[in-house]
């Protein structure tokens, strides 16, 4: 095997690896954010027994759960109830392959790295595909455990799931359209090369997609599949210890999913605000380390913008009842999704003529 | 050895594994995951010839959707869909000579396709992206079977909810 090649495959590795080990990170930084934030809008204090304001709480809480007993009931599928975990988490990671968390390469020994793992020309499908398949996880969770409550919330979940892939695979197809491309790193470029983020022609978008983002992740309002005061915990009732937590991790994953293909479909992805006007230019003031880390910045910041959003939506509404998640999903919002294709095809129909004649 | 055809023959086998382990699982459920797997492996083997795309949207329908509604079936009808074992003997019989005979069938279509057909990707897919290509294939070389299709599933649906719904 030829140097070339097998650089290129640990460069792509060690990709994968930065990738993995800084979303596992942030993964469990969210759960203390998410506890901290909602203490604040419950006026409590949250987390702050371990570490300086509770910050080594994640810490603790991670060897808490390697350190319980993984229980399998005694009735249960021993193999699928095994799998069930590793298939919901192994997509839930496996969708950052295509999101661009910055817009500069920068070059290390003469090598130059992407900071995306792959660029894919369908890398929104890409995303939306392999997303898809997490409710299998579910789903054989449910069944494999043999019991009430996690049956019930599988199936509820699997029910939801399906309702709202719906809307949200047609939320974003009015930004495939503006973009001409479904490649993230394209779509990107393309509100460069408009002049204004998506979200300002497709707020509609904006608006289903983040709906359908939060009922997809299974978030509240939309818990319904985990709901504690009626299921216990949904199912994963009969989890306990690693293969609990995987479930967990995968949950918050995809938050940061969806917070992350928001921020690139309808928010200028690594962009700066404003990148075409000149004069903010010093709004890109961690330029003087690397390009790199302004647009790493900016990600981040938008990012983190989104995810307080999920947070803040969380402690502020109460559960929707399961006949309101349907009728808001296939009634409200697929009907809403679908104007909002005929509508942004019809206006670009009309500037094209216009401009061309 | 080319690696694109050790990737085949990889996934090609998976394929192959799983659907047999789908019809030799006793379990309802246990056969559908297979199932799943199927599908997955059949979307690999087309991003390895480079339909990516088809990949995509056959991981999005088959194994998102369809099977998701095909485990709900199951499990409506209880954890205890197995098969018996005397049942499960007749039921591997008849498919035996069933996948021996559609075997002969797909020998001498592929006898007959080999003769004029072509392999690997021709001019036009490589000039134009994936997405763009299934457009045209779709709604302009093909949009007279395209449509006849959707007419069908319309039907289907029609048909579902007039069963579904209460008398009037």
């Amino acid at each position: 095997m030829d140097t070339e090649l097998l650089l290129k495959v640990a460069v792509s590795a060690g990709k994968v690896m930065t990738v993995l080990l800084v979303l596992s990170g942030s993964v469990a930084y969210l759960v203390l954010l998410e506890r901290k934030v909602i203490a604040f809008m419950q006026s409590r204090l949250g987390p702050r027994r371990v570490g300086p304001s509770g910050l080594l709480q994640p810490i603790a809480d991670g060897l808490k759960l390697f350190l319980k007993e993984d229980l399998v009931p005694a009735k249960a599928d021993k193999w699928v109830f095994t799998l069930a975990p590793v298939v919901v988490i192994i997509p839930a990671f496996a969708a950052f392959a295509v999101v661009p968390f910055s817009g500069e390469s920068f070059d290390v020994f003469g090598l130059t790295i992407t900071p995306w793992i792959t660029d894919i020309n369908i890398g929104v499908l890409y995303i939306l595909g392999i997303s898809s398949l997490g409710v299998f996880g579910i789903i054989m969770a449910g069944w494999a455990s043999n019991s009430k409550y996690p049956l019930l919330g599988s199936l509820r979940s699997a029910a939801q799931l399906i309702s709202y892939e719906v809307p949200l695979g047609l939320s974003i197809i009015g930004v495939l359209m503006i973009a001409g491309t479904a490649s993230m790193v394209g779509i990107v470029e393309a509100q460069r090369e408009t002049g204004w983020w998506f979200f300002v022609p497709q707020f509609v978008g904006l608006f289903i997609f983040f709906v359908s983002g939060m009922a997809e992740t299974n978030r509240a309002p939309f818990d319904l599949p985990e709901a504690e005061t009626e299921l216990v915990a949904g199912f994963h009732t009969e989890y306990s210890g690693m293969k609990f937590s995987f479930f967990f991790l995968a949950e918050y994953a995809n938050m940061i999913l969806v917070g992350c293909v928001a921020t690139t479909l309808f928010m200028g992805g690594w962009m700066r605000p404003f990148p075409s006007v000149e004069a903010l230019a010093w709004l890109n003031f961690l330029d003087f380390v690397h390009p790199f880390w302004s647009g790493f910045f900016w990600f981040a910041a938008k990012l983190f913008l989104v995810i307080f959003a999920f947070l803040w939506i969380r402690a502020t509404f109460p559960r929707y009842r399961y006949d309101q998640l349907m009728h808001l999903g296939w009634k409200v919002l697929l009907p809403l999704s679908i104007v909002n294709v005929l509508v942004t095809a019809v206006v670009m129909l009309l500037m094209n003529s216009g401009s061309s004649a | 050895m080319d690696f694109t055809l050790l990737m085949f023959r990889v996934l090609a086998s998976a394929a192959l594994v799983c659907g047999i382990l789908v019809i030799l699982c006793r379990n309802a459920v246990h056969s559908a995951l297979f199932l799943v797997g199927v599908f997955i492996s059949v979307a690999g083997i087309y991003v390895v010839v480079g339909a990516e795309f088809l990949a995509v949207v056959q991981v999005l329908v088959y194994a998102g959707g369809i099977l998701v509604l095909f485990l709900f079936v199951i499990m409506l009808v209880g954890k205890d869909a197995m098969v018996g074992k005397r049942r499960m003997r007749l039921l591997a019989t008849v498919g035996t000579i069933l996948i021996i005979l559609f075997g002969l069938l797909m020998a001498q279509q592929l006898n007959v396709a080999g003769e004029g057909g072509t392999t690997g990707p021709d001019a036009d897919s490589t000039r134009l992206g994936n997405i763009e290509r299934v457009g045209l294939a779709l709604f302009q070389d093909y949009i007279l079977p395209f449509e006849v299709a959707s007419v069908l599933l319309l039907v289907a649906m029609v048909g579902a909810i007039v069963l579904a719904r209460e008398a009037y």
